[in-house]
């Protein structure tokens, strides 16, 4: 936006310069598809980021509702709910959990963005663009993913009012796992979106996954002695990994093996990227 | 600059096979103003999105600047803007930022996004409001800022979808005045889908389609030539429709009217008669009008493709 704002005060180039500007030009289109790609993928990053700095009220009220879950659920909780074997309260416990909670959530808005963009017709002018498909999935994908990054470490910031304080080897790693579901997340919410053309029927349809999702990772509640149908479908839910990663990293203890945590969030975000790129492909 | 031989496009809607776009072929030479005609389900909007990449050729032939439309779309895309039918800005952000996005896309340098935006923004008189977000956009400004963005990237091929629906006469005109001064700066095709008859006059050629087909093909002169030097229009008591009738066929071989009401009739003015005055006298004395004119788009239009003349939307 800033950068805009400079270019806009510049003055009026030279007849030299215009000169100049066709040599450049002729270059620029000669660059290679790949090159082309690369500058798509950073504008469709670019414009989700000024639409979100642009729309900031949504920004604050996308947190209200990890806020309600953190302080008032588990502010609730804390002293009557102790989780089994995480020698911890319940409002640390949950923490980690309402982090991927916020994610989960603005990612799969992400989709959103892509239904309002076909609403709008706006999709068609990045459609007829010389970019790949691929280029606009991956474009879509880091912008939504960026968005939904920001607020979760807006959220882990809250930490110290929980009196937790993970180290910088901590931080990295919880960066490092919330940079993945983000990212995965995102995938899926723009894979569901490829073939939706009204933005009610998306928010239906999310609500119907993005809340077994939320509810059956285990962000709530501890995995151990569940009663088997739950346990099954939770461990069927990819976000339960990427939860059991985050505790863990924070608070010491994984329900899973490390590896296996990693493996499947890092195959679900490659699943998901690969079933996104390939819906747009067929439009 | 355009290649097109036997495009077919077929859809399945519902188990049925449906024929949008039935073997076309036409070839639109560089710096053409070539137009598409034919009423809403005539193919014209198919056509277009096969060739400005949106959608694939079920079979048949696209080349655009000698590039086929399935084996590189990108390097075709690069080439090519579309203005479509219905608006696709983005209405979050300002005018300035929709342009310099449409820039960024297709490659162009910094500078040369702020030169070029700044050119089309104030030649479309839309420069004192570029900062301003396009929600807050009348349909006018937002249609003549989607021209100045379909020329940001100086495409050699201009396709426009019914550019100027639902807009007031002077923003019309306004569109044309720009696309034109556009055309002189540099010699670009501009391929066109309209059904306002008299936009299409204007083209150096036209191709009327119907029912996925197309079925004339012409400059618009000679079209309107094809129907005759001119064209007369008698009114008269819808209860002499049929002896009139009788009388044209008996006299003159008329049997097929370019307009036909229970108490208009239009058609071409026969040769073999030396003055209209002469023709006049030669008809029953019953009728309340007459008048003489050159043909229109229109009466090609209403006698090629047997339609009724209400082409919505006019």
């Amino acid at each position: 936006m800033e950068e805009i704002q400079r270019m806009t005060n510049q003055e009026p180039q030279s007849q030299l310069t215009i000169e100049l500007i066709s040599d450049i030009d002729q270059k620029i289109h000669s660059t290679g598809p790949f090159l082309r790609d690369l500058r798509g993928i950073y504008t469709l990053w670019l414009r989700d980021v000024i639409r979100l700095w642009r729309d900031r009220i949504r920004l604050v009220g996308s947190f209200i509702q990890p806020l309600l879950f953190l302080f008032v659920l588990g502010g609730g909780l804390r002293g009557r709910v102790v989780p089994q074997g995480s020698g911890t309260n319940y409002q640390i416990f949950i923490f980690p959990g309402i982090v991927l909670m916020s994610i989960l959530f603005t990612s799969s808005f992400a989709g959103m963005a892509v239904v309002w963009d076909r609403e709008m017709g706006f999709l068609k002018e990045v459609l007829v663009a010389p970019i790949s498909r691929t280029a606009v999935v991956v474009g879509k994908i880091l912008g939504g993913a960026s968005n939904s990054l920001i607020q979760g470490i807006f959220l882990l910031a809250l930490a110290p009012f929980l009196k937790i304080y993970p180290s910088f080897g901590q931080i990295f790693f919880m960066l490092g796992v919330m940079l993945i579901v983000s990212l995965s997340q995102t995938a899926m919410g723009i894979a569901l979106s490829a073939r939706m053309s009204s933005s009610q029927g998306f928010m239906v349809l999310m609500n119907f996954i993005v809340l077994p999702i939320y509810f059956l990772s285990g962000a709530m509640f501890p995995l151990n002695q569940l009663p088997t149908w739950l346990s099954v479908l939770s461990q069927m839910d990819p976000l339960t990994y990427g939860v059991d990663l985050m505790r863990g990293i924070l608070l010491g203890t994984f329900y899973y093996s490390v590896y296996r945590d990693i493996f499947i969030i890092m195959f679900f975000g490659l699943l998901m990227l690969y079933i996104s790129v390939r819906q747009f492909q067929k439009d | 600059m355009i290649h097109v031989s036997d495009l077919r496009k077929e859809y399945i809607q519902k188990g049925q096979k449906i024929t949008a776009v039935n073997s076309i072929s036409f070839d639109v030479q560089k710096g053409e103003f070539f137009s598409l005609l034919g009423p809403n389900g005539a193919g014209k909007t198919t056509t277009i999105s096969i060739l400005s990449t949106i959608l694939s050729p079920t079979s048949g032939n696209v080349l655009i600047n000698g590039i086929d439309v399935r084996k590189d779309p990108h390097g075709i895309r690069q080439h090519i803007g579309v203005i479509f039918q219905d608006p696709s800005l983005d209405d979050r952000l300002s005018a300035q930022e929709n342009m310099d996005f449409h820039g960024r896309l297709y490659g162009m340098s910094p500078v040369d996004r702020l030169r070029r935006s700044e050119l089309l923004l104030k030649m479309v008189d839309l420069w004192d409001r570029r900062s301003s977000l396009i929600r807050t956009f009348s349909g006018g400004m937002k249609r003549r800022l989607e021209i100045a963005r379909g020329l940001m990237h100086r495409p050699l091929l201009l396709i426009l979808d019914e550019p100027t629906i639902g807009l007031d006469p002077k923003s019309r005109r306004d569109i044309w005045h720009y696309i034109h001064e556009a055309r002189r700066e540099w010699s670009m095709t501009i391929l066109l889908t309209t059904h306002y008859l008299e936009e299409a006059d204007g083209a150096d050629r036209v191709a009327i389609m119907s029912k996925g087909k197309i079925v004339a093909l012409d400059h618009p002169a000679n079209l309107k030539a094809s129907l005759g030097p001119s064209l007369v229009t008698i009114e008269f008591p819808p209860e002499s429709l049929e002896s009139l009738k009788t009388t044209l066929n008996m006299l003159y071989g008329i049997s097929r009217f370019s307009l036909e009401s229970e108490s208009l009739l239009r058609f071409p003015m026969p040769v073999n008669v030396s003055s209209p005055a002469v023709f006049l006298q030669s008809l029953p004395p019953v009728l309340t009008g007459f008048s003489i004119g050159t043909a229109t788009l229109d009466d090609v239009f209403i006698s090629l493709t047997g339609d009724d003349g209400s082409i919505d939307n006019r």
